[in-house]
Parts: C-alpha cells; sequence; structure tokens
C-alpha cells in the first residue's frame, strides 16, 4: 500500500497556521500540567529517597512513624549501643548518632508566615553518619554551646537562620555559625546543633531517632532480631533509604493522584479541541481527498495521513509543553508534608521516564481526538469527494 | 428578538462542532468550579472559627506542650470567660489511610466553648460518665457507618498501644460550616492511662489552651496578657485568635494551594483556545455570508455583534451546563473523599466566577474573528461566493 507522503501533513497543519497554534497551544498547557505534576511527586521523592545512606540504619519508638513522635530513653539507646553489627570509625567508636527531633515555629523570609522547621541535635558521629552534609559558609558548631548550623534551605527561607544570625527558642539565643548543603536532599530543610545542649534547652529526657551504620549489609537482619528479642527495647528498626522513602509517600501520592486526575479531566477539553481542527480539516479537504483516492491511495491511507496529522499536531504540542516543563527545573519550592509536620524544600525533576510518559500522554490525546475525524475521511466515497472538488 | 433567532439558528449550523466545543466548555467550567471549591475546603477550618475564642499554645511551636497548671492562671486573666483545652491524640484506625482529627480534650469545659457541636442530652450524659468514652461528628461517623454503642479501636502514635474506645454520641453541626470529621475523647483517661502504661511524668501536659474571652475586640489586649503572663516561664506561650490559627495551618501547604488555584485559570485558558480555535473557524467559513450582509448595507458592528453573541450564546450554554453539572459532582466527590474535606460546598462565589468565566472565554474567542471579518472588503469576501 502506498502512503502519503509526511510533507503533505506536515504542510497542511502549516497552511491552517492559527487553528493549529490554537489547538497545539492547548494542548501544550494540558501536557505543561500533566509534566510538572509528574516532576513535583519525583521532585520530592527523590529529595526524601536520597537522605537516607544504604548501610544506615534508623530507629525509633514501636508504631511512631515519623521523628517527632518518638522517644527513645536514655538507658535504651545505651542497650542498643552495644548490640553486634555496629561499625565502629577510625577512632574505634561505634557510629550510632543518638538524635533529639523536634519542630519549631519560625517565620518565612518572603510573607512572614510561620512554618515548622525540624530541628536536630547531633554530634560529629552524625555528620560522619551523612557523607553527604558538607558546611560550604562558616563553620560547624562547637560541642557544649548554643551554637548551631542551617541547611541550605532553612538559611535562605527562614528569616534569623542566615549565617551569623540569631534564632530565639526554648528560651535562649542560638548563633547560626554555618550553612550547611546536604546535596538536595531533606537535611536541606533541617537546623543541627548539639543533642545535649538541645535536650537541656527544650527539656526533653529522651533522644528521638537513632541512626547507625552497619558493619555489613547483612547485619541488618541479626540486629533486628537482637532488638525484637529484647522486650525492654520496643523498637523499630528500617533502613535508612526505606524510613525517608516512607515518609514521602503520602505526600508525593497525593500529589500524583490529584495532578493525574486533573490532567484527565482537563485533555478532555484539549481532545475536543483536536477533534473540531481535525473534523475541520477533513471538511475543507473533501475534495482533495477524493482526488487523492481517485490517484490510487487506498482507504487507510487516508486513515493514515489524517491520524498522522493529529499525532503531529498533538506531538507539537507535548514538546512545546514539555519544554516549558522543564523549564520549571529552576524553581525551588518548598511545602509542608503533612507527615512529619515539617517544612520540606525540592525541586521540579525531569526524568526520562517523566519525559517519554509525557510525549506518550500528549500522542494519546492526538490519536483519540483524531481518529474518528480520519475515520469519516477515510470512509468518504470517491464519487462525493470528487463532486465537492 | 429577531437577532436573538439569528444567533441561536448560526451557532448550532455546525451541530457537532458546536456540541463538541461545548462539551470543552462544560468540563471546564465544571473542573474549574471544583477547583475553587477544593481550595475553600482548605479554608473551610478558617470559616468555621469563633472570633471569641483565643487559642493559646507553646511558642516553640504546636508539638511542644503546656502544663496543666496553666488553666487556673488563664482563668483569672482579665477579659477570659472560660478556658478549656485539648492534646492531638494522633492515632491509626485500622489503618494509615483512614486519617481524621482526634483531640483528647477536658470534656464538660470544651463542649461549653464549642455551643456548634449539637448533641442530644441523653448522648452527651453518657460521654460526660464514660471515662473511656468518645463523641464523634455526624460525617465521620457515617463513613466508617458509626453507631452509638460501637468500639472504636486506635492505635496510637504518640501515645504507644491500642487503646478502645466507646462510641457515646454523634453531634450534628449547627451549619454547614461546622466540622463533623472530629472525634473527641476525655483528656483525663487519656493522661491517666498514658500514666499507667509509660510511667512518665510527660503527661501532666496538654497539647493546646482554648480561651473564652468576652467579646471579640478584646482579642488582641488579651492575647498579649497572656503571653506577658507567661514570658520567661519554663513554658512560654503563643496566643492568637482561633481564626489566625487555623491560617497557619492552611498556610503550611500554600505551595499546593497556589498551584491548584494556577491550575484552575490554566483549564480557562485552554478552553479559550479551544473556543476561538471554533470561533475562528466559523468565521472564516462564512466569509462571503458576512461580505454579502455588507453589500446589502449592514454596517460592520452588526457583523461583529453577530460573532460575539454566537460566541457568547455557545460560551454561556456550555458555562451554564457545567454550572448545573458542578453541584452534584460536587456533592459525588464529597462523598467519596468522606473526611479528608470536612466541609465540601460550592460557594456562591464559586458559582459566580464560573459565569464570569464562561463569559470571558466568549469574549475573548470572539475577539480576534469579529475584528478580522469587520474589516473585510465587500468584494473580496464576494469573490468567495463563486
Amino acid at each position: 500500500m502506498k502512503a502519503i507522503p509526511l510533507s503533505y501533513i506536515a504542510r497542511n497543519l502549516w497552511v491552517r497556521r492559527v487553528t493549529t497554534l490554537l489547538t497545539a497551544g492547548g494542548m501544550a498547557l494540558v501536557v505543561f500540567v500533566f509534566a510538572t505534576v509528574l516532576m513535583m511527586g519525583e521532585g520530592i521523592r527523590a529529595t526524601l529517597v536520597a537522605t537516607g545512606q544504604p548501610d544506615n540504619v534508623l530507629l525509633l519508638r514501636k508504631g511512631a512513624g515519623a521523628e517527632i513522635n518518638s522517644g527513645i530513653e536514655r538507658a535504651k539507646a545505651a542497650m542498643v549501643e552495644s548490640l553486634d553489627g555496629i561499625a565502629t570509625n577510625g577512632e574505634g567508636r561505634r557510629l550510632v548518632s543518638k538524635e533529639p527531633v523536634v519542630l519549631i515555629n519560625l517565620p518565612k523570609r518572603s510573607n512572614g508566615k510561620p512554618s515548622n522547621v525540624t530541628v536536630r541535635g547531633t554530634s560529629a558521629l552524625g555528620l560522619e553518619l551523612r557523607p553527604q552534609v558538607r558546611v560550604i559558609e562558616g563553620r560547624m558548631f562547637r560541642p557544649g554551646t548554643s551554637e548551631i548550623i542551617a541547611g541550605r534551605s532553612v538559611a535562605s527561607g527562614f528569616r534569623g537562620a542566615a549565617l551569623g544570625e540569631t534564632l530565639r527558642f526554648a528560651q535562649r539565643d542560638w548563633v547560626v555559625v554555618g550553612v550547611f548543603d546536604s546535596k538536595k536532599t531533606a537535611f536541606d530543610s533541617e537546623i543541627w546543633g548539639d543533642a545535649e545542649q538541645m535536650m537541656a534547652a527544650f527539656r526533653r529526657p529522651v533522644y528521638s531517632t537513632l541512626v547507625l551504620r552497619l558493619n555489613q549489609r547483612e547485619a541488618l537482619a541479626g540486629l533486628k532480631a537482637a532488638i525484637e528479642a529484647d522486650p525492654r527495647l520496643q523498637l523499630d528498626v528500617k533502613p535508612e533509604t526505606q524510613f525517608y522513602a516512607e515518609q514521602s509517600e503520602a505526600l508525593a501520592t497525593f500529589i500524583r493522584i490529584l495532578g493525574l486526575s486533573l490532567s484527565v479531566i482537563f485533555s478532555i477539553g484539549a481532545i475536543v479541541g483536536a477533534m473540531i481542527t481535525m473534523f475541520a480539516a477533513v471538511a475543507q479537504r473533501v475534495g482533495e481527498i477524493g482526488t487523492l483516492r481517485a490517484l490510487g491511495f487506498r482507504r487507510g491511507a487516508v486513515l493514515v495521513a489524517f491520524l498522522a496529522e493529529s499525532l503531529l499536531l498533538s506531538l507539537v504540542g507535548g514538546v512545546v509543553g514539555l519544554a516549558a516543563a522543564s523549564g520549571m527545573q529552576a524553581v525551588d519550592i518548598s511545602t509542608t508534608n503533612f507527615q512529619t509536620f515539617s517544612e520540606i524544600a525540592f525541586q521540579f525533576r525531569l526524568t526520562p521516564a517523566i519525559a517519554a510518559q509525557t510525549l506518550l500522554f500528549a500522542l494519546a490525546m492526538g490519536f483519540v481526538g483524531g481518529f474518528i475525524p480520519a475515520w469519516r475521511a477515510a470512509r468518504l466515497k470517491i464519487v462525493d469527494g470528487l463532486r465537492a472538488a | 428578538m429577531f437577532l436573538l433567532r439569528l444567533l441561536f439558528k448560526n451557532a448550532f449550523r455546525h451541530r457537532l462542532r458546536t456540541v463538541l466545543t461545548m462539551v470543552g466548555l462544560v468540563v471546564a467550567i465544571c473542573a474549574f468550579g471544583l477547583l475553587r471549591t477544593i481550595i475553600d475546603a482548605w479554608y473551610a477550618g478558617v470559616e468555621g472559627t469563633s472570633s471569641t475564642r483565643l487559642i493559646t499554645r507553646n511558642s516553640i511551636s504546636l508539638t511542644f506542650p503546656l502544663p496543666l497548671s496553666y488553666a487556673d492562671r488563664l482563668r483569672s486573666v482579665e477579659g477570659v470567660t472560660g478556658v478549656s483545652w485539648s492534646n492531638w491524640f494522633g492515632g491509626v484506625y485500622i489503618t494509615e489511610r483512614n486519617f481524621f482529627p482526634q483531640f483528647a480534650v477536658d470534656a464538660p469545659s470544651y463542649l461549653a466553648l464549642y455551643p456548634e457541636y449539637v448533641l442530644k442530652d441523653d448522648e452527651k450524659k453518657a460521654f460526660l460518665l464514660d471515662r473511656q468514652g468518645v463523641i464523634v461528628g455526624r460525617k465521620l461517623a457515617d463513613t466508617y457507618a458509626w453507631k452509638v454503642g460501637d468500639q472504636i479501636p486506635l492505635r496510637g502514635t504518640i501515645y504507644p498501644g491500642t487503646w478502645v474506645f466507646n462510641l457515646r454520641g454523634i453531634w450534628d453541626g449547627v451549619d454547614a460550616k461546622t466540622d463533623e470529621s472530629q472525634l473527641l475523647m476525655h483528656w483525663q483517661y487519656l493522661s491517666e492511662t498514658a500514666r499507667k502504661r509509660l510511667g512518665r511524668s510527660m503527661v501532666d501536659y496538654v497539647g493546646v489552651y482554648v480561651v473564652r474571652i468576652d467579646q471579640p475586640d478584646n482579642a488582641p489586649l488579651v492575647s498579649e496578657r497572656i503571653d506577658t503572663l507567661f514570658k520567661n516561664s519554663l513554658g512560654e506561650t503563643l496566643t492568637e485568635t482561633e481564626k489566625a490559627f487555623q491560617l497557619g495551618f492552611v498556610s503550611m501547604s500554600e505551595t499546593i494551594l497556589v498551584a491548584i488555584s494556577a491550575v484552575s485559570l490554566v483549564i480557562v485558558v485552554i478552553i479559550m483556545a479551544v473556543m476561538a480555535n471554533t470561533m475562528s473557524m466559523t468565521a472564516r467559513e462564512r466569509l462571503s455570508e458576512y461580505a454579502t450582509l455588507k453589500a446589502l448595507g449592514f454596517p460592520p458592528g452588526f457583523i461583529v455583534k453577530l460573532l460575539f453573541g454566537e460566541s457568547l450564546v455557545i460560551a454561556l450554554l456550555g458555562g451554564g451546563l457545567g454550572m448545573a453539572l458542578t453541584l452534584p459532582i460536587a456533592a459525588a466527590f464529597a462523598k467519596s473523599v468522606g473526611t479528608l474535606f470536612p466541609v465540601f460546598l460550592v460557594s456562591d462565589l464559586t458559582m459566580a466566577l464560573q459565569l464570569a468565566a464562561s463569559v470571558v472565554v466568549g469574549l475573548v474567542a470572539a475577539a480576534w474573528p469579529a475584528w478580522k471579518m469587520s474589516r473585510i472588503s465587500i468584494v473580496n469576501g464576494l469573490r468567495h461566493v463563486a
């Protein structure tokens, strides 16, 4: 079967520029919404998943689910520290970080509206357990003082959290002596200080989280069994990567479901637009179709030609929409994660999979919108077509 | 009258195209209305507040408690006419997906401060007498098909262990703005049981104090008095009106709200493009007609009127249908999401905005074709007839 050349199809779109532009523009907007939503969900997920280190294990009180709900007494922490399977550092110290985690209410730099920021009490060991964290401005806090360091997003996003500024909470003035970068992970949205100082200031006699490094990945099962075997401990043991992935789940799922249902509803509008355009294209070219058929092009060729025109139209819309969406990668956003009740900063993230899904979505709109008009064109009788010419 | 008939005839000359355009409009206007309603629902907690209630919380953040001993000191503050308190319980009902707010409250004083929770007298009495009793809002009870007398197990996240409560009453809101999606339990019971289970001294603390004041105008003054009273103590307080407190929650998800409202405008722009496409096609096809009308002596303004009129007819029909559909869809949506949105009502403002959006779409879509068609020369237009 001889196919109708692609240049003929493309030129048809070019001839009706205004219509093509309006239809493709509508599609581009739908595609833009579709892509940005996927990118947002992926951004949150990537930020939180990257926060966990593969060899690290996180311990919380049983059933707590989030760090701020949890409480682990000093005695329990000491019992965990003595268990087998924990790695040691160069100085022979066991790599266990016992951390109080609390939320404080800070006003945002942009509009003064308060939001919850995570404050983590930690130590040099805590830093060792998280190799992605680097102090990029100023210096590390000194143990035993009211000095704190702020994550990159907190320093730029909240009042009083930049280098050299002072924050007042828990009846003390805390000086920000450093700003740290954690390679776009959740720690960028946290404030870190000395664990013992934090516990004293907040009057919390318990830790929230224990983070420890395994000496080898297989040691997890043994450690888990040892903790479960001791009825005094009552702790949940999770690989850090899994813990952070779970923290992103609700928000990422919420955004994805909201966004996808919106995209589907919106796509009805764009499909209708494509259908109107393609019906008009068919109606205008009845004579041409008759001529093509008389020249020997089969029904199938006509069907394919009109369908291809619609697909090309949607591809233009898809590419434009995707290009606009990829520009969103430069935008930093932050919102409250309902699961942790604290602010999290993240970026839109475009992955090849999202790009492919977006273009497929655009083509699907073109296919659905173009099929019935193309079918009608193909069903046209040669005589009727030529009569119109 | 004649003009109107002509407009309708014109609008439905190309029936398939008009119907398709209207389908697009119905979907767009409906989606626009629903998105706005979702945003309104987010603010429902703010709408349901009272101007005579203040919330006093720990100034560090909401996750830090205040000592129970503050209750008496709060009562003695000038301008305060009632004090109650509540703790966030944060329990899980069967799975994490079944989320609804649970508060442990000092029941007698709390119910006095919230007269909008309308409870039958015998149910109220039963709740006050049963330490393990709870009351829930009508909407929450309907979601899980709970009846008075049922046992409700909750798995604690902040207070460890499994807690079983007896449902003693179901309240109805005094109006549609009242939150009917909460569960209230006895603070006393929570506190005593937690002490037994945990043996911790943490339990004589409360999450927030709810303070009633004599008149709304005194809110700033009383807030200041309270916060000054506890300044430099172990638990410094932050007191704000209930409205400001609820707005604080809304502003936490501001990014998402901004995104939703931006997207609700995008759908209007999409349908504008579709509609403009329809109108420019219509105009192009009728070029010779317009030339004929002009040749007959009709002024260019008449053609402009024709195009705008036709565009508005289609936009208003589609938009009207979309508005009519919004109400049943919103009702169905509210039912399916259950307690996620405590209040889900399409407001008058939303309806007005839907109408305005339809009109704007109709006007914008006709603008360019109308301008172009009013300027065609008769000769050029008539040439198309042949």
